[in-house]
């Protein structure tokens, strides 16, 4: 109880903070808008039906925006200490995890939401089906709870923002294979039967890398 | 006191005897195979480096919750140096994998064919990371925790990995099911031989690592000390 | 309150503390100085529960700091150079934000209050980064107390200040003091340590080397003793005023 309520409040205090900047958003909006175009120039000119490439380029712009958000979400708090404000309460470790985590998951659902309707748009492509839905919202799970571990660490170290993806893209790929195969199953058609076994998989790496930042994650703060 | 345990010593001479013995073993005792002929020989050494890689893999996992419930320096170096071996083992099994299968499937890296050759390109890339953040993070401290955390997560996810893509790979004709059946028995101990003479060889390479590491620590000690006092 | 017996603590083979002692009284104001690299604030944050210690027993009231951490800090108050403060949150904002983790009863009353204290009232719905270094500085002390705590860590809270915030901050400290409440700072500034505490130590290369009363000493003479203990470190970057 007292975890959740001390989660809360910390996201709380950086929906705050970015309601008033507005950074994330406004600059997620256009990065999304970019690679779409880049996607669909660089492929366009040899695949006469660049709908086949959805699911790709959707998983590919999510890892993306998703890693620059986890970044700058991190460095906010661990640029000039902040995060020393965090550890000093009497609150457990876990608490501040899970509320940077539910933000990372609350912003990066946000982006997703704005960038889904540019994508059915852009691709003349439904993709607010439920299990499209369903394997994006498993999919970012996962992303944001090792990816709040990892961006924590890259944070403290030098050169963070080419630290980031390549400590975090190498562990992810089990979710971008699995998003990517349910996401291209839908638009094919695939029946449920077919599809279970990727949300089942996507699930399960939602928990195991869940249980496993929770249990890691005060020795990534604690000196 | 430290350096009488990090010595190798007779280690050293056993694993020396014993690669040479498995490579008369491998040339010599086991029958050439039928359908592959010799160039299937190398199997013994790729899948022994396979294995080896792993297994250092595994050590740094291990070594990581070790280091993290003693906060000793000594686990950070044994998995830093484990994660060393095992990216030359794992870059020494997708090497002889190449060369294995060029003239079997006409390929260098068969990707679509070969779920495993995914892995353990996946799993040189996590460990590349690994050395990566090791280089990043200044403190030497610091540096160790979070090579520590990172080498759970990333042993962690590697079966996951692995699942995923042999499901991913599932959809593609399997073309070659499985590799290592119908082993007579001669190439059955030889294959065991070699894994244990590499198994061997991991804990020499392993020890004296480790003792290069304690070295350059007391190094560091004696020049603070000249410097400062 | 505080008990600590062969403090050690090192990063990798380098060490910050080689073997502290040090007892502070409850009510006591005790002052640490000590040339840079000498372990202060290593020392402060293991205090503080941020670091932990590689060996040696600390304790805040009899409770073991690794084992009770989570009671210890919520009687625990830190404040070093750096604010803490949120730049995009208003000032109100931050100390609600840090009041609700400490579980403050009656919040808005108890930040009015403070802000009165520390004379941020009027700024109370600017943004955090709009404040100059002083104001910011005033209310990081007041984040640091929104949970009204016995004991204050203050790390070099004069770095940075210019003399009207520095003589407002100490102004504020007396204030705190005068709720009884323990105070363990650090500074390079020998003539501030010594006017506002009621002990003085002296720590060098990770050891505490000198220990006294401020009560027997003249500023003349603590200046004396820290050349005295410090000229020959050669860590020691900055000449004390």
């Amino acid at each position: 109880m007292n975890t959740i309520r001390s989660a809360l409040t910390i996201v709380w205090k950086d929906m705050i903070t970015e309601w008033r900047t507005k950074e994330m958003f406004s600059s997620m909006f256009v990065f999304i808008l970019l690679v779409i175009v880049i996607f669909k120039f660089s492929f366009d000119l040899r695949i006469s039906n660049a709908a086949l490439l959805v699911p790709g380029i959707l998983w590919a712009a999510l890892t993306f925006a998703g890693t620059l958000q986890l970044g700058r979400a991190a460095s906010l708090e661990v640029e000039d200490a902040h995060v020393d404000g965090l550890l000093l309460a009497p609150v457990p470790r876990s608490a501040i995890y899970v509320g940077k985590a539910l933000g990372n998951l609350v912003f990066m659902s946000i982006t997703e939401l704005i960038m889904l309707p540019i994508f059915s748009a852009l691709f003349n492509l439904n993709l607010f089906q439920p299990l499209i839905l369903l394997a994006i919202f498993l999919g970012t799970v996962g992303f944001a709870s090792v990816g709040t571990l990892l961006s924590t660490m890259a944070a403290y170290s030098r050169a963070r923002e080419v630290m980031l993806p390549v400590l975090l893209f190498p562990i992810v790929l089990p979710i971008v294979i699995a998003a990517v195969k349910l996401t291209a199953g839908v638009i094919d058609g695939g029946t449920w039967q077919e599809l279970a076994v990727w949300v089942r998989f996507l699930i399960a790496f939602d928990i195991i890398f869940l249980a496993i930042s929770l249990m890691t994650f005060r020795f990534v703060v604690e000196g | 006191m430290m350096k009488s345990i990090w010595k190798a010593g007779p280690l050293l001479w056993l694993s020396a005897l014993m690669i040479i013995t498995a490579l008369c073993l491998v040339f010599l005792y086991a029958p050439t195979e039928r359908t592959m002929g010799d160039v299937q020989r190398i199997f013994y050494f790729h899948v022994s480096s396979a294995w080896v890689g792993f297994f250092a893999f595994f050590v740094t996992f291990f070594a990581g919750i070790a280091y993290l419930r003693t906060k000793k320096r000594l686990w950070d170096i044994v998995g830093h140096s484990s994660s060393e071996i095992g990216i030359v083992f794992t870059s020494m099994a997708v090497l002889t994998g190449s060369i294995w299968a060029k003239p079997t499937w006409n390929a260098w890296y068969p990707w679509e064919q070969e779920p495993r050759l995914i892995l353990v390109s996946i799993l040189l890339l996590i460990y590349f990371a690994y050395h990566m953040l090791r280089a990043f993070v200044r403190e030497s401290e610091q540096r160790a925790r979070f090579a520590a955390v990172y080498g759970i997560v990333a042993f962690v996810g590697v079966p996951l990995t692995f699942m995923s893509i042999r499901w991913w790979q599932s959809l593609h004709p399997v073309v070659f099911a499985s590799k290592g059946s119908g082993l007579t028995p001669p190439m059955l101990w030889t294959f065991l031989f070699c894994l244990l003479s590499f198994t061997i060889l991991y804990f020499v390479f392993l020890i004296q690592r480790c003792r290069l590491s304690i070295l350059a620590d007391q190094v560091e000690d004696l020049k603070r000390r000249v410097l400062h006092e | 309150m505080i008990h600590v017996r062969g403090l050690t603590r090192f990063y990798g083979p380098i060490y910050a503390l080689r073997g502290v002692d040090l007892d502070v009284e409850a009510g006591e104001s005790v002052t640490i100085l000590g040339p840079n690299g000498a372990g202060k604030t290593t020392l402060l944050r293991i205090l503080a529960t941020l670091l932990n210690p590689s060996s040696g027993e600390a304790q805040i009231d009899g409770k073991d700091l690794s084992t009770s951490s989570y009671d210890i800090r919520a009687r625990l108050g830190f404040a070093s150079h750096r604010s803490l403060i949120y730049d995009n949150l208003t000032v109100e904002e931050n100390l609600i934000f840090y009041g609700k983790l400490y579980r403050v009863p009656g919040l808005a009353a108890r930040t009015e209050d403070l802000l009165r204290t520390v004379g941020l009232l009027s700024r109370r719905r600017s943004r955090a980064g709009t404040l100059s270094r002083g104001m910011l500085q005033r209310l990081s002390l007041a984040r640091a107390i929104v949970h009204k705590p016995d004991l204050m860590l203050l790390d070099e809270p004069y770095a940075g200040l210019d003399q009207e915030s520095a003589e407002m901050l100490e102004v504020l400290l007396d204030a705190v003091r005068g709720e009884a409440r323990t105070v363990v700072m650090t500074t390079h500034n020998l003539e501030r340590g010594l006017g506002r505490s009621d002990r003085m130590v002296i720590l060098t290369k990770g050891r505490v080397v000198f220990e006294a009363p401020s009560s027997s000493l003249t500023l003349q003479q603590l200046r004396e003793s820290y050349w005295e203990h410090c000229r020959q470190d050669s860590g020691a970057e900055e000449v004390p005023s």
